[in-house]
């Protein structure tokens, strides 16, 4: 049931991510770009997206317990370290190199597009080292 | 480099969908929808925590494939980079975001959504980092 859940979730993620055009590398760098001409769509993704879950995780607040799990898995953390600025600086260079993110890199894996195929190896190269480090810190 | 056109309705109506698979994950099944967060732990995985991670990444292509089979302009696909630009920044995602804990869906959004300061300053550093490298790829390095 879970991993239904999660199907369905991760089709309507993908769906978004899609009809609103975040698929495509050369709108997200259009983006990113505001000293050529610049493509603002991004930020109304995220917007409608924040509009939309925010009440969503207000509602889950004043839970005990979601629908169908057990406990809420919500990050507990509130420090401001090192590790976040340079792994989302890291991460930013990166996605500016490119254009693509985590989600829409995956997603484009239906398009049979072999640039895609050569970044997502790379991005779960970089995912499993880190993880394979962090793993070997903290058992 | 290739220009793209502003279209905020398809950009509304996408973040509407991805807001409300953000909400219905977290209120049905208590997880975030963090993309890195998902993809990291499925390496490693802790006992039984591994099946609805696969099936939540299985469906992002599985969702942009049907939207692209319905409209045929959201397929549209524009990759410029090169080979070692491809390797470098798929790295750099990838150790980046598991660094960080998240990345645009775990702190742009979803940490967002939840008012974490951790995902404020995350989320600021990425967008100011991204727009540099752009900046510079652009701009700089490319200005011949």
């Amino acid at each position: 049931m879970q991993a239904l859940v999660a199907l369905l979730c991760g089709l309507v993620f993908g769906s978004g991510l899609a009809l609103s055009g975040m698929t495509n590398p050369a709108k997200v760098l259009g983006f990113l770009d505001v000293a050529g001409r610049w493509d603002p769509t991004l930020a109304f993704v995220m917007a409608a997206a924040l509009a939309v879950a925010a009440p969503g995780f207000a509602l889950a607040r004043r839970r005990a317990r979601p629908w169908l799990g057990e406990s809420f898995a919500i990050p507990t953390r509130r420090d401001v370290d090192a590790p976040l600025a340079i792994g989302a600086a890291l991460f930013g260079i990166g996605w500016g190199l490119v254009g693509l993110c985590p989600g829409p890199a995956l997603a484009d894996l239906a398009r049979g597009s072999p640039p895609v195929f050569v970044f997502v190896a790379a991005m779960a190269a970089g995912v499993a080292l880190q993880r394979a480090a962090t793993v070997r810190r903290q058992p | 480099m290739e220009e793209t056109a502003f279209t905020p309705l398809s950009g509304l109506a996408g973040g509407v969908l991805i807001g409300a698979a953000s909400a219905g994950l977290l209120l049905a099944s208590g997880r975030i929808a963090g993309i890195s967060g998902i993809l990291g732990r499925s390496f490693f995985p802790a006992a039984g925590d591994l099946a609805w991670r696969l099936a939540f990444l299985l469906g992002l292509p599985l969702g942009a494939w049907l939207t692209g089979a319905l409209a045929p302009a959201t397929r549209a696909l524009a990759i410029t980079s090169s080979l070692p630009r491809l390797v470098a920044g798929g790295l750099l995602v990838g150790i980046g975001t598991q660094i960080a804990n998240g990345c645009t869906s775990g702190h742009g959004i979803c940490g967002l959504a939840r008012g974490s300061r951790r995902s404020l300053v995350a989320t600021l550093v990425f967008m100011l980092t991204a727009a540099a490298t752009t900046f510079v790829a652009r701009h700089v390095l490319a200005a011949s």
